[in-house]
């Protein structure tokens, strides 16, 4: 593995990874995990794939948790491992949140959070504190020992820990994943405030779409060990025929700014650099940064604008690609859209019917949208 | 209801029970930390030897000591070059041996406990900048407290309960190695049953109490690694 040091060790705003790991007594000489990475210093970026893609081990890799044979760490001009060193975990200005609950049993909530401030990278103000605490609405748990939380009060404490710590880099590894839906969705929130609140650089392993659309900005997708994709949320989710995503959920994600409130009709319009779609209104401010996801399936085309249907955003666009896999009964269109694309799912009869080919403009008839965040 | 000699046995057993008890929870610690971590291959020989005394006849285990604290023996010539004197037939020479005697039973239960704490604890705390030994006093001690607890009931109750040992490397000294179970075969031996029944009563009963004591403890936390003796 070539391993250039110089030029990302003077970069002290981003994290350079490099990092070969097999476990111990692998018989191969090409390792288990191996990644080459440069990851922004800021915003969450999410290693995305399928349970044994390498995630968490990557992760482990980046903490120190796990040592790679062949490695070197850099963060924000910061050496923590290459093949002369190996900065052990506790001196790496890290937060950790692991999967599971992993409060010390022996101590309450509060005592775990004071462990955490003990040790903690420089003394943590009152102010810090209280921020912590109201951010993750955990005040009044504190007193309890773990054993009497529910699961997700016990992640909202390891979250505080982990911040209390007040680290150069927060490490979560599918903090939600032993939750069940209700209770992702009670703590998704919090998590969604985060990065921007504390300034902080977060890393987010995650096998959940729902999760990786709504958290990060940038997104490595790993599989079998190795980086297969990367990119922003928007870009990698985005693409067509990607096999991240299941067949039936294959669309794209839209970022915008909502821009008008229609109080009448409880809607709002959504202006992206593609153009404008009126979508429900979810009580956004208007100005809102938000994400939406538009699926294939909810995409209808037509050679003229049917003014007369009931479906509301119906926006002009043109072709830009086809994807027609063999002897199937579906096809996929990619369209563009200002400097958006949309993907449109329809079937080969009716991309013959409407003699589709690139470059030709037709209308779009989007049927549903999700606000991802 | 005992006599003065009696009552020195009792308070001599208890005394010896109390310093083996407090020096083995010393040595024991690092001995168990290192036996529930260690992948060695010297782990298993290790665990061998310190489970040793489980089986071999205390009276075997004696002879050797009695060996080697002799004024032959290394330990002996060790002793007497440093101007303690010989071992055997003093209450320092009945400590060491009853060190050994219950060694597993103090080693066995806190290493059950620190393996049940698991990787994670300790990861966790070295997230949090923990070095080892913050991790090993604030972690792990804390986490195998039960297991502290089942050690210095089952090494104080063992060591009460020896016999073999003592009367190998200690003799029958009143006031310095004689225990209640010795002071019970000097009375059975001349015929002296009624008090041979009142020392033995209270034998049994005391070790009753605190097996019981012990298992409603174990019940209580219910956790993992104190299942000892069941």
């Amino acid at each position: 593995m070539a391993v250039e040091n110089d030029s990302a060790n003077n970069d002290t705003t981003s994290i350079s990874v490099q990092l070969a790991w097999s476990p111990k007594g692998w018989p191969s000489n090409d390792a288990l995990l191996d990644v080459s990475a440069a990851i922004s210093g800021r915003g969450v970026t999410a290693i995305y794939g399928s349970s044994g893609s390498g995630k968490t081990t990557l992760l482990r890799c980046i903490a120190g948790l796990e040592r790679a044979q062949e490695g070197y760490v850099s963060v924000k001009g910061e050496l923590w491992q290459d093949s002369n060193c190996f900065r052990p975990v506790h001196k790496r200005p890290i937060g950790y949140v692991f999967q599971e609950a992993s409060l010390f049993s022996h101590l309450t909530a509060e005592q775990n959070l004071n462990y955490a401030i003990r040790r903690s990278d420089k003394p943590v103000s009152d102010d810090y504190f209280l921020r912590v605490i109201s951010t993750l609405e955990i005040e009044s748990i504190l007193p309890q020992y773990p054993h009497q939380l529910s699961g997700g009060e016990r992640q909202r404490i390891a979250i505080a820990r982990a911040l209390l710590i007040q680290p150069s880099l927060l490490l979560m590894d599918e903090p939600l994943a032993s939750l069940d839906e209700s209770r992702k969705d009670d703590i998704l929130p919090y998590l969604e405030k985060l990065s921007a609140d504390f300034e902080l650089p977060i890393l987010y392993v995650s096998h959940s779409l729902k999760e990786v659309s709504r958290l990060a900005d940038y997104v490595l997708v790993l599989e079998g060990g190795r980086i297969i994709d990367e990119g922003t949320v928007k870009d990698v989710f985005s693409k067509m025929g990607t096999a991240l995503v299941p067949e039936s959920e294959q669309g794209v994600i839209l970022e915008g700014e909502l821009v008008e409130r229609d109080e009448k009709w409880n809607l709002v319009r959504f202006q992206s650099s593609g153009g404008s779609l009126w979508i429900g209104d979810q009580g956004h401010r208007l100005g809102a940064q938000v994400r939406i996801r538009i699926l294939a399936r909810d995409v209808s085309l037509s050679l003229v604008d049917n003014v007369d249907s009931s479906i509301l955003n119906r926006l002009p666009v043109t072709v830009s690609a086809i994807s027609l896999p063999d002897n199937a009964s579906q096809a996929t269109i990619q369209l563009k859209f200002g400097e958006d694309h949309l993907l449109a799912q329809i079937t080969t009869r009716s991309l013959e019917h409407l003699a589709l080919i690139p470059v030709k403009a037709l209308w779009a008839q989007i049927k549903s949208v999700a606000v991802v965040r | 209801m005992f006599n003065a000699l009696e009552f020195e046995a009792i308070w001599l057993t208890l005394r010896l029970a109390a310093t083996v008890t407090l020096l083995l929870l010393l040595i024991s610690t690092p001995i168990a930390w290192w036996l529930a971590r260690t992948n060695s291959v010297f782990k298993a020989p290790v665990a061998a030897l310190v489970a040793l005394p489980l089986v071999l006849p205390p009276t075997v285990l004696g002879f050797y000591l009695l060996l080697a604290m002799g004024p032959e023996g290394p330990v002996g010539r060790l002793t007497e070059s440093l101007g303690i004197g010989l071992l055997p037939f003093s209450f320092w020479g009945l400590v060491i041996g009853s060190m050994f005697y219950s060694l597993p039973f103090v080693v066995q239960p806190i290493q059950n406990a620190m393996e049940a704490i698991g990787d994670r604890p300790l990861e966790v705390a070295a997230t949090l900048r923990a070095s080892a030994w913050d991790r090993f006093f604030t972690v792990v001690l804390p986490l195998s407290k039960p297991g502290f607890v089942t050690a210095a009931v089952l090494g104080f109750a063992h060591t009460v309960g020896e016999f073999g040992l003592v009367l190998m490397i200690g003799g029958n000294i009143a006031g310095e190695t004689r225990v209640v179970s010795v002071a019970i075969y000097d009375h059975v031996e001349a015929m002296e049953y009624a008090q041979a029944h009142g020392l033995s009563a209270v034998m049994v009963l005391f070790s009753f109490v605190v097996l019981l004591a012990l298992y409603v403890f174990q019940r209580n936390r219910n956790s993992a690694g104190l299942t000892y003796g069941r």
